[in-house]
């Protein structure tokens, strides 16, 4: 008797002792290209994702974080729903954060509508995204939210006249259409509008046709890679700046591709939501620890959706304790603002995408040979306006 | 006027960077009759060798470049004579399936090696930047392209075409049965045919690598402007490869500053046009196709 009552007595403690020490850690699913042609993705944010732990240590609101990886190459919105279904039912995740492409997000927002599951878009940038599911929050960028303070600093530098050029599909077709709205709204004029297809590798003729036509400054979006680097290097060699036709751009010339591109990319203007050589506290710290982590990862855009993305995750975990309380975990990320490494920024609790300065840059060189986007001029907490709430005109 | 001449002389340039980055597959595909859908694992091979020789060691370009296309011939040779060799003779469909493989070995390997970013070779000053040509201005290194373009198919005119060397690899590849037996050493001509064309893959990967920088999917990438060029030319004709090139890049062009809009239809409605027309290709022969 004695002895099973010593014996139950130790399985009793055992199990209090192994509910403590095991408690169900809080499982996190992230679904990105770690493989193919866009591993640079899933790369990036799995580099900046260790280094928000290594800033913010592995646990939150009390509770062990588990991630748990997943690869989905390209846009495949079937994979991607397969995906996500795993990750939900298998695995158990409560929350859900990456995805590149807009229409693995399309896929899974049904999924993740249905079993309630926070999730973090880190990139997927078309506005609509964001309507497919009340779960859905985003720590990207849209490009109407990038192009429209562009449009509004050319206009300020007195810029009457440009060519826009984009590369022909959809995300280019964003990009023109709130940048052109924009620009005309605030009296400048559109010469023409160019559409580059996406397989183009020579630019030059296309970049010819537009020294040809004179304008005061050339707008360009080109998806990051050999398309930016095409156009970039072809508006060199044509010599369109001594003409006195200058560059504008978006996120053509990413910290990744900056080395590849070379001095072709000295003096392009641009605008965007991050570069690697912001000055601030926050950035600093992120930096150290990205190459802490790995030693080879950029500080570029890609890596910051990443670790914001672990922000927002992190938040919501400490809000709900670690439990899985889905609409409590909402709530508390809407109107969420913090200090992220690119400037302050807030989660619009109505849209549930993240509103954030954009800064304008310039292409230079620093005191080693190596080139960073110097920030010079930020407008401030802008919205997406890609919305069709949002105003487009200048002010 | 200007535009006339505009058109002209992109034009050329781009035919020129085409024919270069062709010219290989002119060789393995269109005289050795190699379904070689690993070309453009050739040109991404020497293409990587040059930008590694130049920013790891230090080399000058131009150094870098012999290097690199020296190498890529070399390497070229164990692969022709223990994988490739195997299915000469084989269906096109064997072939096709062996070579593809090829090609995502090598991207699977630089994927790994390299990761997924690209890379660009860094010309030295004297191929880069504008030169003026009076009326406009055009890329210096395009200049070169067209220089180094037409001393290759010269040369290769003169090799193939006129010396002993190119009359025994064409009788080697039409009848290998009787080429054997009045002594021609057929294994050997094939390896050097294949280490030439991979080097020329190679030589043309670099030339054209400020159009295609080099990256881990090249291979499979660009394969279809690789086989647009060569089938429009026709089958075991250099010079029709390069009168495509010429054809093809004209016409893109053309349509980039008049239509810009058609620009990437019009490229493959030419193919379809000289296909439809000649299914040999523009010089082919007709056996052949």
């Amino acid at each position: 008797m004695t002895t099973f009552k010593r014996l139950a007595a130790l399985a009793g403690a055992l199990l209090l002792g192994g509910a403590v020490a095991h408690a169900e850690p809080v499982r996190v699913g992230i679904i990105a290209p770690f493989s193919g042609p866009f591993s640079n993705f899933g790369e990036g944010w799995k580099a900046a994702i260790e280094a928000y732990q290594k800033l913010h240590g592995k646990t939150a609101g009390g509770q062990e974080i588990e991630l748990i990886f997943r690869d989905l190459t390209g846009p495949n919105p079937s994979e991607a729903k397969a995906l996500a279904q795993e990750l939900i039912i298998k695995d158990r995740v409560q929350y859900l954060g990456g995805v590149v492409f807009t229409p693995n997000a399309f896929a899974i927002a049904p999924v993740v509508e249905e079993a309630k599951i926070p999730t973090v878009i880190f990139n997927a940038a078309t506005s609509s995204v964001l309507d497919k599911s009340k779960y859905f929050v985003r720590t990207s960028y849209t490009l109407p939210q990038i192009t429209v303070p562009i449009a509004r600093f050319m206009l300020d530098e007195g810029v009457k006249s440009v060519v826009t050029m984009v590369s022909d599909y959809a995300p280019g077709a964003d990009a023109e259409a709130s940048f052109v709205k924009t620009f005309e709204a605030g009296g400048g004029k559109v010469i023409e509008k160019v559409r580059v297809p996406l397989k183009t590798t020579d630019f030059g003729p296309f970049l010819q046709r537009v020294k040809g036509s004179a304008p005061q400054a050339l707008f360009i979006f080109f998806p990051g890679g050999p398309p930016s680097y095409g156009v970039i290097k072809a508006y060199k060699d044509n010599d369109l700046r001594s003409t006195g036709i200058r560059l504008f751009g978006t996120s053509e010339a990413d910290e990744k591709d900056l080395p590849a591109i070379g001095d072709a990319a000295l003096g392009l203007e641009s605008g965007m939501f991050y570069a690697g050589a912001h000055d601030s506290a926050a950035n600093k710290a992120f930096v150290a620890a990205l190459k802490d982590v790995a030693p080879t990862a950029v500080a570029n855009a890609t890596a910051l959706e990443g670790f914001d993305g672990m922000a927002a995750i992190y938040h919501m975990i400490e809000a709900t304790k670690g439990q899985r309380d889905p609409d409590a975990a909402m709530a508390a990320i809407r109107g969420f603002a913090w200090e992220s490494p690119r400037g302050p920024v807030r989660i619009d609790p109505e849209s549930r995408h993240i509103v954030q300065n954009v800064y304008i840059r310039r292409v230079e060189k620093d005191a080693d040979g190596k080139l960073f986007h110097q920030e010079f001029k930020t407008y401030e907490q802008q919205p997406d306006y890609g919305r069709t709430d949002a105003r487009h005109d200048a002010k | 006027m200007t535009l006339v001449g505009s058109i002209l002389i992109d034009g050329t340039a781009y035919a020129m960077i085409l024919f270069m980055i062709t010219v290989g597959l002119s060789i393995t595909l269109g005289l050795m009759h190699v379904v070689n859908m690993a070309h453009g694992a050739f040109a991404m091979l020497g293409g990587f060798a040059a930008v590694e020789l130049m920013s790891r060691l230090g080399l000058r370009f131009e150094l870098a470049l012999v290097i690199a296309v020296v190498a890529t011939a070399l390497v070229s040779v164990p692969i022709e004579r223990f994988v490739i060799s195997r299915v000469y003779g084989r269906p096109e469909l064997d072939q096709a399936l062996l070579t593809i493989g090829v090609a995502f070995v090598a991207i699977a390997l630089v994927n790994l090696w390299l990761g997924a970013s690209f890379s660009s070779i860094d010309l030295p000053a004297w191929l880069s930047g504008p030169v003026d040509l009076g009326f406009r201005s055009f890329p210096r290194h395009r200049v070169a392209v067209i220089v180094l373009g037409c001393l290759v198919s010269a040369a290769l005119w003169l090799f193939i075409g006129r010396s002993r060397f190119g009359v025994k690899l064409r009788a080697a590849v039409d009848n290998p049965g009787i080429a054997q037996s009045v002594g021609i050493n057929t294994s050997l001509l094939y390896s050097l045919a294949f280490a030439i064309g991979a080097g020329l893959a190679a030589l043309g990967g670099i030339a054209g690598a400020e159009l295609l920088p080099m990256e881990a999917n090249y291979p499979v990438k660009y394969l279809v402007l690789f086989l647009a060029v060569v089938a429009v030319g026709g089958q075991g004709t250099l010079f029709g490869t390069f009168l495509a090139a010429l054809l093809l890049g004209l016409v893109d062009t053309a349509s980039k500053y008049l239509l810009p809009d058609l620009a990437s239809i019009s490229f493959y409605l030419t193919m379809l046009l000289v296909l439809a027309l000649r299914p040999q290709g523009l010089l082919g022969r007709k056996d052949v196709a």
